[in-house]
């Protein structure tokens, strides 16, 4: 049986390489690689040689243009080396083969800005939603409750009732650009994630609960296939118990609660790609 | 002709920024305004056609959803009639030549998008513009509005700004274009660009031009330069590389960086003689050699087999071992003297600066954490301030940030650190910066601590360009601050430019591109590749060659220049292609400078020509040993009365929100303390994640559970009274914290950062014997309780000039030590923190008290510093630790918190709270120790004594937890109770705190919530 491969794109600002290659082991896959997108670029690594693409946290170009704004437009414009090929040419190909890309963070702030989400009517490079500076106008890393949406597409949250993940952002405030932006979100059941009350049983537009002010509390958001997910919470950073704030005094599993969406996607990659 | 592009967030969209200005204006100023909004301004200043332009504002620059776009107008002019009103407008650029990071980030992304690089010269500058309304309540002024930007939004040192009324604005059709652009020195291509200094001259004349060069060189060390230039041998060979027999700007302004106090330590060096206060001398040459190095030298030897050090003193950071494959690395710095002139962009430089050290330490650490500990006035300081000097909140508010966006945007977590309030930190703050890395034991079969250069190695710069920024920062800081400190001496660090750097330098490590690494800090090139040079026995380095950010620099301002983001290596010819070939793919600067020799010479060239031929042992050993009197006088302090009373309640709430006590939870949570994924004990911890913890432990290698564990120790508050307590209690401090969370006795390390005020004898320092003796007894108390605890030093730095001086008032902070402690915890999983985890279990005190109340916070509440400071008591403290760390092990402790700041009654009210359960206590219980007579309720409660733990066990370990403890002066004082309340009972019986725990934690959390 073919080997499933999990790519994890670094360089220019991204922090969260490691950990999330960890992740995609940890939940399954039997290759992960850690990429410099200089690596992309001359072409010494192609997309189309993996299964699942990782779009991780960290600080793109320092957010310098707003989050993630400076590598949106460099993967809009830059040709891979020798190729004659657009970077974005090779993500639109990855999309279109039915493979995974998760982007976390740092990582959901470039695709909804490269337009890749919400993905609706097959549209990838169109921007309708946003995340902007959080309401409070601080940079928070806080750990927050978040509530799945059973109904939801995302292949990623499959089997999960609530989630409990760190938050760590200034700039994590989810906005639409129109009211019938958002309510074909809803319809369509396209926020995976929202932040919610410690009992996970509704959403909230609460400080703390809700860290940034976030438009109907929504924390992760996927297409309408379902495989292309981003999402503000960090569930590379919940693997493992220990990394749990209260792990000293709760008991909990051994594994964190952030590994089952790597797990379902390893399972979905064995199932459907290989 | 530049061309403006203006962003501002669609009307719809609320301003986050706007409303933090508006409100700090109203809070800090005391002006009160209706609205302020911010618009962002890029100024292109290239050859883009319109249709370009137009794409870059619609693309990289603005985001669609949420901000509108105008190009060469005013975006504040097309706004419809009722979404937009102001009565001022106020924009805010940067000064010429200041590093200006989304400028940069902008120009990139237009590089992107046309497919075509800008030309030399052409670039796109940033300025934000603040639209400011009045209330109804008060007009603003113009003398408002100066004050509104000179005062918040505007850093003149390193900014411009233009303020305009809402008429003078849509009269002149907004704000001009403004290309701050560095303009070229004027005359600068027809004069030769190195002087020679003419040393022949009086001695008056010597120190004026040490003076007006900012040499920071004093009249004897002129004379050492000026005896060295006219050695008739030293002529010799001066002519025969065509250089006259004065000495250039280049090596007088090289040997001013090197023998800066910054960079030469001249007062750790020194001689002191010392006078006790028996009147006893004695003779220490070196307090450096003879303290600090002496102490890891014994402690070493104490270890035998079990010394786990690897390289000390010698490397940009010390290195220890973490396992058979592993090292750790570890640096702390400060970085005072640019934080009190721009306390973003210096703390900011702080935190990249001291990044550079561990990665710069043998062959080069990933970097694992961070650590801050910051120490300022009272940010609600209300009283008048001396000129120059910056307002408290805010240095606090600039530092917090500029600790945030450096940390954060390298991706590297800030897992522990403190603030520290006292009024004379006005004068200058202390920002302290730590930083940790690991490495691999073995890299290419060589250990990764040892690092060598050969002769023909090439010289190669790394990361950033050079700039006039940073010009004299080592110098400076040697002096204290004053109403001229220079405006170059202010930098702003980068942290993207440095992470593509450290991502690049990691990958050619691995491949064995080069030989030797090392940071370019203080003193810039002059200091890194003098350091190399005496490594090696000297250099020949071509300045012309050095990449600059634009033209006009001297050759000596290319050599020591501040300018951030950059390291210095040497690379075998044999990889240079290679190693070249690889920073392009990677888009990382690297520049071949010139070669290391073997020829005893720092030879420095322009353009071909000899500018600077100066021997490398005159460089690092030309200088004697400064001469210092010190002579101890035990300062008698006003005894401070303790009130006996009945409750204490209203004392311990009054505690719980003083400055140095209250939760800091509103800047830690800015801090990024979990990335990379090792997060296992965090900043905050409890039932509600807000419980204070006391030391940090991550997991660097995420496929294991050993831990590293690190924590610190500051108590400025006793240098009042002594020094040398100062010092003890602030290393057991250290100690104590990083032994609660479950830090192994076995291998530890630590680190000192001596902040002080000048403590040489001068005429501005007439009690500058004073001061020195209190270094003296400092670094008397570090060897002794270092010894004591095993624990040697690996690095540390000194910062010797922390005063602020004008005409009419001289700040001298206290006296300073920050001790750090980094080490290692076998399992991870056996952690403690300190949040009391189950009603029922049973509160122990470890370690006797004492009246030992002097230079405590509850002596500050109460308006006095005492005397009775509290004494280390080493030998029972190490044996306490030991028998602790065998509990641990065996899981007999639920929780433990140390006893510091507050002393008892603060640490059980954080626990209670922290875990959500209440206390209850008898102060009867508690061990007492020393002269009966000083023993009362408010001395059990507050008493800072040290070495003590307070620790909840479960009753089924109680057994076991004291047979473990037995003879180390344990006290069972009371139990974990199921009602939300701490109740204390006094000597007599009665009940003599009482609150409830949500009271007590409002009372903590009050303080700096909303800052």
């Amino acid at each position: 049986m073919a080997k499933t491969r999990a790519l994890v794109i670094t360089g220019n600002g991204t922090n969260c390489e490691t950990e999330a290659a960890h992740a995609c082991r940890l939940g399954g896959f039997d290759e992960v690689v850690i990429a410099h997108i200089c690596e992309i670029l001359s072409g010494e690594i192609v997309l189309d040689d993996f299964h699942f693409l990782n779009l991780t946290g960290g600080f793109l170009d320092g957010d310098d243009l707003g989050s993630a704004k400076a590598q949106a437009n460099r993967l809009q414009y830059a040709v891979v080396a020798g190729t004659g090929e657009k970077v974005v040419e090779q993500f639109i190909r990855f999309m279109s083969d039915g493979k995974l890309i998760l982007g976390v963070c740092n990582g959901f702030q470039l695709m909804v800005k490269m337009g890749m989400l919400p993905g609706m009517d097959g549209e990838y490079l169109n921007q309708t939603v946003t995340l902007t500076h959080n309401d409070c106008g601080r940079f928070q890393d806080r750990w927050c409750w978040l509530k799945v949406d059973p109904a939801s597409p995302s292949i990623y949250t499959k089997g999960l009732q609530g989630l409990y993940l760190p938050v760590r952002h200034g700039e994590g405030k989810f906005v639409c650009d129109s009211p019938a932006t958002a309510e074909r979100i809803r319809v369509e059941k396209l926020a995976a994630l929202t932040y919610a009350t410690s009992d996970y049983a509704a959403s909230t537009m609460e400080f703390p609960l809700n860290p940034n002010g976030s438009q109907d509390a929504i924390a992760g958001l996927c297409d309408p296939t379902g495989r292309i997910m981003g999402l503000m919470p960090h569930p590379e950073a919940f693997v493992h118990y220990t990394q749990h704030p209260r792990w000293t005094r709760e008991s909990l599993p051994e594994k964190g609660e952030g590994l089952t969406l790597f797990r379902n996607a390893a399972e979905y990659a064995r199932k459907n790609l290989c | 002709m530049a061309n403006r592009v203006e962003i501002a967030l669609k009307c719809s969209v609320r301003d986050a920024r706007g409303r933090r200005v508006k409100r700090e204006i109203e809070q800090f100023l005391h002006l009160p305004v209706a609205e302020v909004q911010t618009i962002d301004v890029y100024t292109v200043d290239g050859s883009l056609s319109r249709e370009e332009l137009e794409r870059a504002a619609a693309g990289p620059l603005s985001d669609p959803v949420i901000q509108d776009r105008t190009m060469d107008r005013p975006i504040a002019l097309t706004r419809k009639e009722g979404e937009l009103s102001f009565d001022w407008g106020v924009e805010v650029g940067f000064r010429p030549g200041v590093t200006d990071n989304v400028g940069r980030t902008a120009r990139e992304a237009m590089e992107y998008l046309t497919g075509r690089e800008f030309k030399p010269g052409e670039a796109v500058y940033t300025a934000v513009q603040y639209l400011i309304k009045s209330s109804p309540s008060h007009e603003l002024t113009r003398a408002d509005l100066e004050r509104i930007t000179t005062g918040l939004l505007c850093n003149p040192l390193i900014q411009r700004y233009t303020i305009l009324s809402a008429g003078e604005f849509s009269g002149q059709g907004g704000f001009p274009p403004v290309v701050p652009k560095v303009a070229e020195t004027v005359g600068a291509t027809d004069r030769s660009p190195v002087q020679e200094i003419n040393l022949e001259v009086s001695d008056d004349e010597l120190l004026r031009i040490s003076r007006d060069g900012v040499l920071a060189l004093t009249l004897e060390e002129m004379k050492i330069i000026q005896a060295h230039y006219r050695k008739t041998e030293v002529r010799a060979e001066r002519s025969k590389v065509g250089l006259g027999d004065s000495p250039t700007d280049v090596e007088l302004e090289c040997l001013a960086q090197t023998w800066s106090e910054h960079c030469k330590h001249k007062i750790f060096s020194g001689t002191v003689q010392y006078e006790d206060e028996l009147g006893n001398r004695r003779e220490i040459k070196s307090l450096f050699k003879s303290f600090i190095q002496r102490t890891t030298k014994d402690v070493r030897a104490k270890l035998g087999e079990r010394d786990f050090c690897l390289s000390v003193f010698k490397d940009n950071a010390g290195v220890i071992r973490f396992n058979d494959h592993w090292s750790l690395v570890f640096k702390v710095e400060t970085h005072n003297s640019p934080s009190a002139l721009d306390p973003y962009g210096g703390a900011l430089t702080g935190i990249v600066g001291v990044n550079r050290d561990p990665f710069g330490t043998g062959m080069g650490a990933r970097l694992i954490f961070n650590t801050d500990v910051f120490c300022f006035a009272d940010p609600f300081y209300a009283k008048p301030l001396p000129s120059r000097l910056l307002h408290p909140r805010r240095i606090y508010e600039g530092v917090v940030e500029g600790v945030e966006h450096g940390g954060n945007k390298s991706g590297i977590p800030t897992v522990n650190g403190s603030l520290v309030f006292d009024d004379r930190f006005g004068g200058k703050p202390l920002v302290f910066c730590g930083t940790a890395g690991i490495m691999p034991a073995r890299i290419n079969g060589q250990p990764s601590h040892e690092k060598s250069i050969l002769p023909g190695d090439l010289i190669v710069m790394t990361g950033g360009k050079i700039g006039k920024d940073g010009i004299h920062g080592a110098t400076f800081s040697s002096q204290e601050l004053d109403e001229n400190s220079p405006v170059t001496a202010v930098q702003i660090g980068d942290p993207i430019t440095q992470k593509r750097m450290f991502d690049f330098l990691i990958r050619a490590r691995d491949k064995g591109l080069y030989r030797f690494i090392t940071d370019n800090g203080a003193g810039g090139l002059s200091s890194s590749i003098g350091e190399m040079c005496g490594e090696v026995g000297g250099c020949r380095m071509d300045l012309a060659l050095a990449p600059l950010k634009y033209p006009g620099l001297k050759p000596w301002e290319i050599l020591i220049s501040e300018a951030q983001e950059r390291m210095s290596l040497a690379v075998p010819p044999e990889q240079m292609v290679e190693f070249l070939a690889m920073a392009k793919r990677f888009g990382v600067e690297a520049t071949v400078l010139g070669e290391f020799n073997d020829s005893g010479i720092f030879h420095m060239l322009y353009e071909d020509e000899t500018v600077a031929w100066l021997p490398v042992s005159f460089m690092h050993e030309g200088l004697p040993p400064l001469q210092i009197p010190a002579k101890w006088t035990p300062p008698r302090q006003a005894e401070v009365e303790v009130e006996v009373k009945d409750d204490y309640t209203g004392d311990l709430v009054q505690l719980l929100g003083a400055l140095n006590i209250c939760s800091k939870e509103s800047v830690v949570r800015r801090y990024d303390h979990e990335v990379q994924g090792g997060s296992v004990v965090k900043p905050f911890t409890g039932v509600a994640n807000d419980g204070p913890s006391d030391g940090a432990v991550v997991r660097p290698l995420l496929d294991s559970f050993e831990g590293v564990v690190t924590a610190h120790g500051i108590c400025p508050r006793y240098s009042d009274i002594d020094t040398y307590h100062m010092t003890a209690n602030a290393v057991d401090e250290a100690l104590r914290n990083y032994v609660a969370v479950g830090g192994a006795l076995e291998l530890v390390a630590g680190l000192d950062n001596f902040c002080w005020c000048d403590p040489v004898l001068s005429e501005k320092t007439p009690d500058g014997p004073y001061k020195m003796a209190q270094l003296v007894r400092s670094n008397q108390a570090l060897y002794d309780v270092c010894l004591a605890y095993n624990l040697p030093l690996v690095s540390g730095k000194d910062s010797m000039k922390n005063d602020f001086y004008d005409e009419k008032l001289k700040i001298s902070i206290p006296p300073t030590l920050l001790f750090s402690v980094i080490g290692k915890i076998e399992d991870a999983r056996s952690a403690v923190t300190m949040d009391v985890k189950r009603s029922g279990d049973l509160v122990y005190l470890l370690g006797p008290t004492s009246a030992e109340l002097g230079g405590s916070e509850y002596f500050a509440l109460k308006g006095g510093v005492g005397n009775g400071v509290p004494v280390v008591d080493t030998a029972a403290a190490y044996l306490r630790y030991q028998a602790y760390g065998r509990a641990l092990l065996a899981g007999a402790v639920a929780s433990c918190h140390d006893l510091s700041d507050g002393g008892l009654a603060v640490a059980a009210a954080e626990s209670a709270f922290a875990g959500g359960y209440g206390m209850a206590l008898e102060l009867a219980k508690v061990v007492w120790k020393g002269d009966p007579a000083g023993k009362n309720d408010a001395t059990l409660l507050f008493s800072e004594s040290a070495s003590r733990l307070l620790v909840t066990v479960s009753p089924e370990k109680r057994d076991a937890f004291e047979l473990f403890m037995a003879d180390t002066g344990l006290a069972l004082i009371g139990r974990v109770t199921d009602r939300s309340e701490l109740a204390i009972t006094g000597m007599g019986g009665s009940v003599v705190v009482f609150a409830g725990l949500a009271d007590l934690k409002e009372a903590w959390q009050a303080t700096l919530r909303e800052l």
